[in-house]
């Protein structure tokens, strides 16, 4: 059910400014990519670009290519609304709905598509996914209470709970440990590791580590100079990157002589 | 690894360092208070002046003595720190002086008409002694209702738009700017607005409620809209992305998580914009009238209404103005008690329906 994910020569603008500027790579299905380089280079702006959330801020548009299954997701025939349900995102700062519980949490997104579902299904996709998101043994004594009372960590793989309820294709990750203390951001990346097994994950990162742990690729981003629109610099294998990077600002910024 | 010793602590200077600094006892205040009211009731006695030259007098001393007291004790800082307290206090004391009075006479001559026939009977065939404001009330509840049932839809539509879709395009800029002029349009306008559209409609001479409840829309319409707004404004834009992420459609998002997050706030909003026009007298004067008996078809004919009710009670006089006034007092109490009515059930409600974090 994963898929994979071509992107070219992609621009990314905010109104007339230019912020990502000629993005080519190919993500692979049923592995983790991991995005990382300085703040402001256009890691999350490329993101969200990769499933149309991009353009819910005004003014912001795309040229070129993002193709997912043979479909350019920005053909004018595409419906931005589908496109989201196939491809999820969970975002940096946990964000339950803060009118629902635990339960009607990971039911948001089928709920709120209103699918119509019997009790028992939608208990079953309830413990499926809050399983998925290792969550399921701390909450499932109190699923009836509000998601705002959980903890950082446990809001965040709520959040992540409620992205897999929907059975996505892909999963989008924006800096999804950059809130959360040590012990959580464990938890989520074993989570990411078992998830590679079913889904299509990107995730951006602020944490080196984190980027060489959990990815099977990883792409270097930068800005030119100040004030120039964020590029692509490398994109490899993690395991190249980290230890025979082809770029030497690549390797600057991996081993922390950065500018 | 970086070497993590700490360097060696600086030398602190010898001299210890002071801390305490003389201070008035927490009785200060009440002693210069009762002090400045003895001076008060001295100079009364001396002059033989009133009770508000006394309060005037109290208050200039205490407001001198006290923060000289403190300068001479406590030094500079603390000494203006409690001149500023006495001007919050004061003026906090001057805000609740029309307040409190407003409610101690509505309610000193107000509570004698109250009784069960005072609202189990209209005034049809009353001139003296008797009668109620049965039919007011009705009036009143049915009006107001009308007013609302037009004016929430049209409200909160309104903010939706400004906020979800207008996003501070040139559209939503000038309705923003109209609704602020709107807030601002005196009551009796509204009244002849509706007057002269049902002139134009129906012909001269026409009363009836329905027209006093479109000319109180007119003022309900642009709280209603500022108050939604605000409230959708402060609905995190987080929380639209992640319904939008999981592919909802955005006027989904907008019904099942914009607006039940912000539930509390517009609910409040909307009733504090009933109790407002809840009082109103200009417009209902010119466009519904009032009667003596009880309508309850606001299509069709004069209504009363409990603010006009007041108004002719008063201006009536004539032989039986004592009982007349009586019975406006007694108006004028239960519109009061509705009000507050309104605002705490506003309180109320806001608290059941803000979002809840479990803790």
């Amino acid at each position: 059910m994963a898929k994979s994910i071509d992107v070219s020569d992609l621009n990314i603008y905010y109104g007339d400014f230019l912020a990502v500027e000629g993005v080519n790579m190919t993500i692979k299905a049923r592995s983790v990519t991991a995005f990382i380089g300085p703040s402001g280079c256009g890691k999350s702006t490329f993101l969200r670009s990769l499933n149309r959330m991009h353009e819910v801020i005004p003014g912001a548009r795309v040229e070129g290519k993002v193709v997912v299954d043979g479909q350019s997701l920005y053909d004018p025939t595409i419906d931005p609304v589908a496109v989201r349900r196939q491809i999820g995102m969970v975002f940096q700062r946990p964000n339950p709905f803060p009118t629902m519980s635990i339960y009607d949490n990971v039911l948001a997104g089928n709920r709120l598509n209103s699918k119509r579902m019997r009790k028992s299904e939608a208990d079953a996709i309830v413990e499926k996914s809050l399983q998925g998101a290792n969550l399921w043994n701390e909450v499932k004594d109190r699923l009836d209470k509000p998601g705002m009372g959980l903890s950082g960590g446990q809001q965040q793989r709520l959040c992540i709970a409620r992205a897999i309820a929907v059975e996505p294709q892909v999963l989008l990750m924006d800096e999804p440990c950059s809130a959360l203390d040590p012990i959580s951001t464990s938890a989520i990346e074993d989570l990411i590791h078992e998830l590679k097994s079913s889904y299509t994950i990107v995730i951006v990162t602020h944490n080196m580590q984190q980027a060489a742990r959990v990815s099977d690729d990883t792409g270097f981003f930068n800005l030119r100079a100040a004030g120039k629109p964020g590029q692509l610099v490398e994109f490899n294998p993690t395991k190249k990157m980290f230890t025979n990077p082809d770029n030497e600002s690549t390797e600057a910024y991996i081993s922390g002589r950065f500018g | 690894m970086t070497d993590l010793q700490t360097p060696e602590a600086p030398q602190l200077p010898a001299a210890t360092l002071s801390l305490t600094r003389p201070q008035l006892p927490r009785w200060a205040p009440l002693l210069a208070g009762v002090v400045s009211l003895g001076v008060g009731g001295l100079v009364a006695l001396i002059a033989g002046w009133g009770l508000v030259p006394v309060a005037i007098v109290a208050w200039v001393v205490f407001f001198v003595g006290l923060p000289a007291w403190s300068a001479a004790v406590e030094g500079r800082r603390a000494s203006i720190d409690r001149l500023v307290t006495t001007v919050a206090w004061t003026t906090f004391g001057l805000a609740m002086i029309p307040l409190v009075s407003l409610v101690y006479e509505v309610i000193g001559n107000g509570h004698s008409a109250i009784s069960w026939a005072f609202f189990n009977n209209s005034m049809r065939g009353v001139l003296g002694e008797g009668g109620g404001i049965y039919h007011a009330i009705l009036g009143t509840v049915i009006i107001t209702a009308c007013a609302t049932v037009i004016s929430v839809p049209i409200g909160v539509l309104a903010a939706i738009y400004l906020v979800e879709y207008g996003k501070k395009n040139r559209l939503a800029r000038t309705i923003t700017f109209l609704v602020d002029v709107m807030t601002g349009i005196p009551s009796i306008v509204a009244g002849l607005f509706a007057f002269a559209l049902f002139t134009l409609i129906f012909g001269p001479g026409v009363r009836f409620g329905i027209g006093g409840a479109i000319a109180l829309s007119v003022l309900m319409i642009p709280i209603v809209v500022r108050a939604t707004e605000e409230m959708l404004k402060l609905v995190p834009d987080e929380l639209r992305e992640a319904s939008y992420a999981l592919g909802v459609p955005k006027w989904r998002t907008i019904v099942k998580v914009v607006l039940p997050t912000a539930l509390g706030g517009i609910i409040t909003g909307v009733t504090l914009a009933i109790a407002r026009v809840a009082g109103e007298t200009a417009p209902l004067l010119i466009i519904v009238g009032t009667t003596t008996s009880v309508n309850l078809n606001p299509f069709d004919g004069r209504m009363a209404t409990l603010p006009v009710f007041i108004f002719s009670s008063v201006t009536t006089g004539g032989r039986y103005e004592a009982f007349n006034t009586e019975r406006a007092w007694g108006a004028a109490l239960v519109l009061v008690a509705i009000v507050m009515l309104l605002n705490l059930l506003a309180r109320f409600i806001g608290a059941i329906f803000a979002p809840k974090t479990g803790r």
